[in-house]
């Protein structure tokens, strides 16, 4: 009577593995609320938060909003959503893109902040304009936290979609929350199983995605550093 | 919103508050007297650091849900089920604060300390963990925040907490108990968040005046944004 025993009786039977309720399917919905919200929460978090660090401004309001904004729960914003509008995109859309805001604001606000002030003296001492500045200095720098902040937002937007499931919506959570309610514990351990598999994959995925973005110049810093 | 609702339902809402405060308060603690010892472990002995930080970064992953069905099959339907992997996240967030505040004494304050007779033992509690204590706060705050705000989760498997008032208020298709309890958890954080800031003020009185308010991430390399 463990958790491994039964997520896997019930992941080797091959009726999870086909049709509309299989784990491929559920996979690729979760992936897709996921990805959707993630590109959304970059769209709206990078340019702000490149904004508040450029110009040092609201810096101190931004850090102390966020931390406050971690506090809403997704599983209630995402009820409240389907109460007031029903259930539609917008009904996970908006609870997964609030989640995914703060990481990727905070990190980049920090990286930007955080350039070497000479860095930036010496960039329009070369006559950069401030766009220049922002683009071709501050941006590349602050790459590394911006990436580290994609990526906690990545993992906690593929680890709550789950509960998406609550208001009947597609994903790996009906495995959790359809088992619960039907009090099939194997189908619960292994829905539970192939959730945390995909987390762990998302966040291998992000961390070879830093490696591939960020610039040269600072790979070769942070060698020489060492 | 029905506004009555509130002063008429005191008799629920109490409860509820008191479950949520603790299933959100008790996990950051035990992160807390956890992660301190393991924090000096890793300064001590370099090499420990890498592996504990990929292991906690992998536990942050898991998404909570999967979490405590896992746990179900070993700690049942209890407040221990969502203590556990609330403690688990507390730690991620925690441990890399505590190295990095450890780490961030200045070499010349060490030496100081040194010269001045004291122990290492006498240096790491009087010197180096009070110096430490802002980053380490800045970490307390962000697991505070978030056990409080994921709390609310614990319902799913019927453990109490402010969760209740969102899958009422889902089932009733009533917008004021969702509503209060988004205000509950966000109330709860903030309280918990000002009295984290106030003890930093208390617990660092040579940095009153200074103008150093540390955000609740921690720059620098490694850097733990969360």
């Amino acid at each position: 009577m463990s958790f491994l025993t039964f997520a896997w009786d019930w992941l080797k039977s091959p009726q999870q593995w086909h049709g509309p309720d299989g784990i491929p399917t559920r996979v690729l919905q979760h992936l897709g609320y996921s990805g959707l919200s993630l590109l959304i929460a970059m769209l709206v978090a990078v340019p702000l938060g490149l904004l508040i660090g450029h110009y040092g401004r609201g810096g101190f309001v931004a850090v102390n909003v966020t931390n406050i904004w971690r506090a809403i729960p997704t599983l209630g914003l995402l009820i409240l959503v389907v109460v007031l509008l029903g259930l539609g995109v917008l009904a996970w859309l908006i609870p997964l893109v609030v989640l995914a805001i703060p990481p990727i604001l905070l990190n980049t606000y920090e990286g930007v902040v955080g350039v070497d002030p000479e860095l930036k003296d010496a960039a329009r001492g070369m006559g950069m304009t401030q766009w220049q500045v922002l683009w071709k200095v501050e941006v590349p720098v602050a790459v590394p936290l911006i990436m580290l902040g994609l990526r906690t937002s990545a993992i906690f937007v593929v680890a709550t979609a789950t509960i998406a499931a609550e208001i009947g919506v597609g994903g790996l959570g009906r495995y959790i929350i359809d088992g619960l309610a039907a009090n099939s514990y194997g189908e619960v351990a292994g829905g539970a199983a192939v959730i945390v598999v995909l987390a762990l994959l998302v966040q291998l995925l992000f961390t070879g995605l830093r490696r591939l973005v960020v610039p040269a110049g600072l790979r070769l810093q942070a060698r020489s550093s060492r | 919103m029905q506004w009555s609702w509130i002063p008429q339902n005191w008799t629920i809402i109490w409860p509820y508050t008191l479950d949520n405060a603790l299933l959100g308060l008790v996990p950051p603690l035990i992160g807390l007297l956890i992660s301190v010892p393991v924090g000096i472990a890793c300064v001590a002995k370099r090499w420990l650091y890498p592996p504990v930080l990929s292991l906690a970064s992998a536990i942050y992953a898991l998404p909570s849900l999967a979490l405590f069905v896992v746990l179900i099959a070993y700690t049942g339907l209890g407040n221990l089920t969502v203590i556990i992997p609330l403690t688990l996240f507390s730690l991620c967030v925690l441990i890399p604060n505590v190295v990095d505040g450890l780490r961030s004494v200045s070499e010349p304050v060490r030496q100081a300390a040194t010269a001045m007779g004291f122990t290492q033992l006498r240096r790491l509690v009087q010197v180096e963990l009070p110096l430490a204590v802002p980053v380490i706060i800045a970490g307390l705050r962000v697991a505070v925040v978030s056990s409080i705000s994921l709390a609310s989760l614990g319902q799913l498997i019927g453990v109490s907490s402010f969760g209740y008032f969102f899958i009422d208020g889902l089932q009733r298709d009533f917008p004021t108990e969702i509503y209060v309890g988004l205000a509950l958890t966000i109330l709860l954080a903030l309280i918990c968040d000002l009295i984290l800031v106030g003890s930093r003020a208390l617990l660092t009185p040579w940095a009153r005046g200074r103008r150093i308010a540390p955000s609740p991430l921690t720059p620098g390399p490694p850097p733990a944004v969360r």
